[in-house]
């Protein structure tokens, strides 16, 4: 079950295309990964899921209905751009912002008292915005993102401004959100959050998708079938079983260097031809990082 | 409907809790009633005595200056070069020569004073020269004093308008002050609450709050709950004022009403014995404070206070809009400066044309300026105290309603783009555009 699917989305500006067809599944209960490079539509696709804008051509299922201004409580959107009212105070502020998304100010006001509990934050209720931390102003602003627990939450670069303590009470707070049943929308640049966090992603370059699916298909599908291993030795050349790569000297007279196998040939084989020749101290495969990923299928997409 | 309230009632709370509130709530009325205050107390000082000193050769004018309780004169029988050497010790404010031929050279006549004297003085004493002349001239030719005192007749008029309702009596006096002072507080009203707008916007733009608020609330709420909450703050600060002032005035009132009736009194008392040889029948003077109150109450007071609401609404809907189509355009109040020129030049004219229609309220300027809306609030509130037809003032609200309708659609339109647009400077094509975005 897909709580978003985006059927071939176009949206246009008046100087440049910022979607062109893009069509998205994300499933419910997952944390999904947005990439993609600066401009490259990211913020657009953001826009039109929570009806800032709309689209000029395709539409977006919510939980399999077209979106529509109801669904507008249900999802609680963290932008990149940070911004509370400087001159109101914590507490009127989060009251407020909670009761445009539909809470009554009962509600509001019961749910924000555990996050300040939660948080340990009871005496900024009464502060203005204006005297607190950049890093503070930023709790508050996650608490209002998540306080009328929504079912999808778009966070947008959730951990800029974060010292790492921050980032990871708020990792833990993702972390149990998604446990509670919400989808969570990542939109990032940094590998090491998706690499952690995310379940699925999609890579979004020059307007269009050219990725996506689970991490761990993406992954597969980006093995280059080399390997490493680490040993003591001379490794002869022998280019029907194998391809040396790159290779480098580490210490204690041990070398790193890299394998590649051809189509159909096992680790195993490999591991069996080595052991006759060198002395071993590690082997594993090559897996790709999301970073490798990245750059691979952004340079991979002509210019244009 | 929810979310606009919600938007109204924070745009309103905030600007009413702010300190800047409370201290132009009290100190607009203090400022004024220390105004009002301070005339009275400035036309009570100037009463004290003063003594002007008259040397009189040509033998004419003996007695003919009465003293009242501001003036006091003395005759001296000493020639002018020693009542002059004299004046500063005798601590007089004032010494009047008037010169044996003043008859031939009226010009002669000389005020001296160690300082200025006031226009008052000098005119009341040349008036009474130019009387008694006038009076000496006129018998020299045959004319007595009966004749002349028969001649001189007082003319008073009342302006009478005819209406359907028949004759009522009207004061042009009245409706300009009423109409001026109407103009004058839908002019700043739009220009403090407009700019009000337009900051609010700007400020969300760049506090980047906006993207989070619509985000849960469509941009066209959003800006129509600010420009309605910002109204109500400025509808709750008139009716403060209203209630202070009145309150503080009728207190000040009272504590020197004493002083102001012996004032007033004195006052008549002097114009009645500084004119003694014409003798105006006591009758004619009239109490100007109840002409004033009677001219007031013959304006149709309902119904300039009901115009004045709808006028100040829509002038205020009006522009505001526009105000905040700006503070969406631009990324920070130093941008807003290119594009307020064009909002402001019609604000600023219409109340320059207001003094024109001020004098002619039935011309063609004034009846077309009323039309047009975004001049219509200023002139239309000149025109209506002294009388405009019901068809007129039903086509100008019609016209100012599709007006303010049509302001408010193109600064939406302006709006929605505007507020996530950063970082680029805007030109009046690029606005131009974005009032046909899809």
């Amino acid at each position: 079950m897909n709580i978003i699917e985006v059927q071939h989305v176009t949206k246009e500006y008046a100087t440049h295309k910022a979607l062109d067809d893009v069509s998205v599944n994300i499933p419910k209960g997952c944390i999904f990964g947005l990439l993609g490079p600066n401009g490259a539509g990211k913020t657009s696709l953001i826009r039109i899921i929570n009806q800032i804008t709309g689209p000029d051509a395709g539409q977006i299922l919510f939980d399999g209905q077209p979106l529509h201004a109801g669904h507008i409580s249900r999802i609680g959107y963290l932008p990149e751009e940070r911004g509370l009212y400087k001159k109101m105070k914590v507490g009127e502020q989060l009251l407020y912002l909670a009761q445009l998304k539909g809470l009554s100010q009962k509600e509001a006001m019961d749910k924000l008292k555990v996050w300040f509990i939660k948080f340990d934050i009871k005496t900024w209720w009464d502060k203005t915005v204006s005297d607190l931390s950049k890093g503070m102003q930023q709790k508050v602003q996650f608490v209002s993102t998540v306080l009328h627990e929504p079912d999808l939450i778009i966070l947008d670069e959730p951990f800029s401004g974060f010292d790492p303590i921050n980032a990871n009470l708020i990792r833990d707070e993702i972390l149990e959100l998604k446990q509670k049943g919400s989808t969570i929308i990542f939109s990032t640049h940094r590998m090491e959050t998706v690499e952690e966090l995310c379940d699925n992603i999609a890579l979004i370059h020059k307007s269009h998708k050219v990725l996506d699916g689970a991490k761990r298909d993406i992954k597969e599908q980006f093995k280059t079938n080399t390997y490493f291993v680490e040993y003591k030795g001379e490794l002869a050349i022998n280019p029907d079983r194998y391809t040396l790569e790159n290779s480098k000297e580490l210490e204690g007279g041990f070398r790193r260097t890299n394998i590649h196998l051809p189509l159909g040939a096992t680790p195993n084989q490999l591991l069996g031809n080595l052991l006759n020749q060198v002395e071993i101290r590690s082997f594993g495969e090559n897996i790709p990082t999301m970073s490798d990923i990245f750059m691979r299928a952004v340079n991979e997409v002509p210019e244009g | 409907m929810r979310n606009i309230f919600l938007v109204i009632r924070r745009e309103y709370l905030v600007r009413v809790k702010k300190k800047s509130f409370l201290i132009m709530t009290i100190l607009g009325p203090l400022l004024f009633a220390a105004f009002y205050a301070a005339v009275i107390w400035i036309a009570i000082g100037s009463v004290e005595l003063k003594t002007v000193q008259v040397v009189d050769e040509s033998n004419m004018f003996t007695n003919q200056f009465k003293d009242s309780e501001s003036l006091k004169f003395d005759y001296l029988s000493s020639q002018i070069d020693s009542a002059k050497k004299e004046f500063q010790k005798s601590g007089a404010n004032a010494l009047v020569y008037i010169p044996k031929n003043v008859i031939k050279e009226p010009k002669s006549v000389r005020i001296y004073a160690a300082k200025n004297v006031s226009m008052e003085l000098k005119s009341g004493i040349e008036d009474v020269i130019e009387k008694q002349i006038e009076e000496i001239k006129l018998s020299e030719a045959g004319i007595t004093h009966k004749i002349l005192e028969d001649s001189r007749v007082n003319v008073k008029s009342e302006t009478i308008s005819l209406s359907a309702e028949g004759e009522k009596t009207s004061s042009s006096g009245a409706a300009t002050v009423i109409g001026g002072i109407c103009a004058f507080l839908i002019y700043m009203s739009v220009f403090i609450y407009g700019t009000q707008v337009m900051r609010g916007i700007t400020e969300e733009k760049t506090n980047r709050i906006v993207e989070v608020i619509i985000s849960s609330v469509k941009p066209y709420q959003l800006m129509m709950g600010k420009i309605i909450g910002v109204a109500l703050v400025g509808l709750t600060q008139f009716v403060l004022w209203i209630l202070l002032t009145t309150s503080l005035s009728s207190v000040a009132t009272n504590v020197m009403s004493d002083k102001i009736a012996t004032e007033a009194k004195a006052v008549t008392e002097m114009q009645q014995k500084n004119m003694p040889a014409n003798g105006m029948p006591g009758g004619n003077v009239q109490n100007p404070v109840a002409e004033v109150m009677g001219a007031i109450s013959s304006l149709n007071i309902p119904l300039i206070l009901s115009c004045f609401l709808f006028y100040y609404l829509g002038g205020y809907l009006l522009y505001s809009a526009l105000f905040g189509a700006v503070g969406a355009a631009v990324d920070n109040d130093a941008d807003t400066q290119q594009f307020m020129l064009p909002i402001t030049l019609p604000i600023i004219f219409s109340f320059v044309f207001a003094q024109f229609v001020l004098r002619d309220p039935d011309g063609s300027l004034a009846f077309w300026t009323s039309m047009i809306p975004f001049t219509s609030p200023i002139i239309m509130m000149v025109r209506i105290p002294f009388g405009v037809p019901a068809w007129e003032i039903a086509l100008s609200m019609v016209l100012l309603v599709l007006g303010f309708a049509g302001t408010i659609w193109l600064a939406s339109r302006i709006y929605r783009v505007g507020i996530l647009m950063y970082g680029k400077k805007v030109t009046y094509k690029e606005l131009a555009k974005w009032i046909f975005y899809k």
